[in-house]
């Protein structure tokens, strides 16, 4: 298989304003093009567009609007992990030699239809997300103790890393006793423990390596991938303290680009709830099982941006169908050394965790400078 | 799927069974997920057990789990007592108008 890297990169400021997606994502294209050296049109032979909403023949109205004809596209689905699936695709036509330039591009509205999974009876009159995170994080408040505290410092740490992303929807640091103080949504769950849905676009460009140098100095190889899907119905995660999808996903992602926990030096992981980053840093493999609360405790007191520098979905907000390209932007700009104020030292390998329908589904991409 | 919904308007929580493995298949279907035999619909035990709960305004929500196979969220009565994880519990009452719903009381 052919190596692939990131050639370039676009990103929308997250909002609420009231633009069509195709707009939405024309922004992002627009950007990558106007940052990404000698890139034009006719270099780009894939096209694929990654969101929830209802649009028709989206691929082709965006390869159309863009100016490009491309030989592969066609859009992407899959609830809240989309974006990483759909650079999945990508990778997949570029390192089998399908083709040779790709531009993945996401985005979502503040009012998606993709926010519930309608499909899942399991989940009977609760089909809101915030009722799987309430069980999730009853369930690691009962195993291992977890507390709201913990689950506000979480918030806490990634609202104020989003203080230093000028893409982010929240613009406003919040502390952890105000992060407590905010809404009861449920006993376990409050208001500023939940990402918000709202407006964003993102678009990368993955190119093989024969190509990739004419379009940048410094590309960003991706080289482990894993993606896995355990069930669509939320009722069938039958530990609620883990994310079996993650674990899965993670360790096909590790294997393949022989890398292991102790070698990632910053990481963009799906905090949609607070209780998320928790578990997500015990099932990725960065602390060991149960002390995720811990750990998140120790990275908001030493205010490391290890984990979700760009302030992940809690701080950045959550337009679904953009937030795993928008995770991949991030990492790309952190081992490109690019990320301003954000920039975690030395790094040189990278991960993005993005997971869809209360864990039913995850996907984890490694990447190396 | 139809039958599911119908019987749940009905008051009767019912899931897909293969007619060749017997495998219940839930969320229901109108085929068996391991053979892709044909399914029958038959009542569920409305004896359960408590998987997990919260509580949003006062009123208890939860995970309840029956025939040791199927798990379903609904709203959990627990009148004087305390909930607690594994505790006995049955399905009271189902409904579907614009969305499946279940009732469950603490035993």
């Amino acid at each position: 298989m052919r190596r692939v890297g990131i050639g370039g990169f676009g990103l929308t400021k997250f909002n609420k304003d009231d633009v069509s997606i195709e707009s939405l994502m024309l922004s992002s294209i627009k950007s990558l093009f106007d940052t990404s050296q000698n890139l034009t049109q006719k270099d780009v032979d894939v096209v694929l567009t990654s969101t929830n909403d209802n649009r028709k023949y989206l691929a082709n109205t965006m390869s159309e609007l863009a100016g490009i004809s491309p030989k592969i596209s066609h859009s992407v689905e899959s609830l809240c992990n989309s974006g990483a699936n759909s650079v999945i695709s990508a990778y997949s036509y570029i390192a089998s030699g399908l083709a040779d330039v790709a531009l993945v591009v996401g985005a979502e509205k503040f009012d998606s239809p993709g926010l519930v999974l309608e499909w899942d009876v399991s989940r009977g009159q609760y089909k809101h997300p915030v009722y799987w995170s309430s069980m999730f994080t009853r369930s690691h408040m009962r195993k291992y103790g977890t507390t709201m505290e913990d689950l506000a410092t979480v918030s806490a740490k990634n609202h104020k890393n989003a203080l230093e992303n000028p893409h982010a929807y929240f613009d406003k640091e919040y502390s952890v006793e105000e992060v407590m103080q905010s809404k009861n949504i449920t006993d376990d769950v409050r208001i500023l423990d939940c990402s918000f849905p709202c407006n964003g676009s993102a678009a990368i460009l993955l190119v093989s390596d024969e190509s990739i140098k004419k379009f940048t100095d410094c590309p960003v190889w991706l080289t482990g991938l894993g993606q896995k899907t355990i069930s669509a119905g939320f009722t069938k995660n039958e530990d609620l303290t883990k994310l079996k999808s993650t674990k899965y996903a993670a360790n096909a992602a590790y294997t393949m680009s022989k890398k292991e926990p102790k070698d990632i030096d910053v990481a963009e992981v799906h905090d949609a709830f607070s209780i998320c980053e928790i578990i997500e840093v015990e099932d990725l493999g960065f602390v060991e099982k149960g002390k995720g609360n811990q750990f998140v405790r120790t990275m908001y007191d030493t205010q490391n941006k290890k984990i979700n520098p760009r302030g992940g979905l809690l701080g950045s907000g959550h337009p679904l169908g953009a937030t795993g390209i928008a995770q991949v932007v991030e990492i790309s700009q952190q081992l490109q050394n690019k990320a301003g104020k954000r920039q975690v030292e030395e790094a040189k390998v990278g991960l993005v965790q993005n997971m869809s329908a209360a864990a039913t589904s995850s996907t984890v991409l490694i990447f190396e400078s | 799927m139809n039958q599911f919904k119908n019987e749940l308007k009905n008051g009767k929580f019912v899931c897909s069974e293969c007619t060749k493995c017997n495998k219940l298949v839930w969320p229901p279907s109108d085929f068996c997920n391991v053979c892709f035999s044909k399914v029958k619909w038959r009542q569920i035990s409305k004896k359960g057990k408590l998987i997990e709960f919260s509580k949003k305004d006062n009123v208890f929500f939860c995970i309840a789990e029956f025939e040791n196979t199927i798990r379903v969220m609904g709203e959990l009565k627990t009148g004087l007592k305390i909930p607690s994880v594994d505790h006995d519990l049955e399905l009271v009452e189902c409904d579907y108008t614009d969305k499946e719903k279940f009732f469950f009381q603490l035993n």
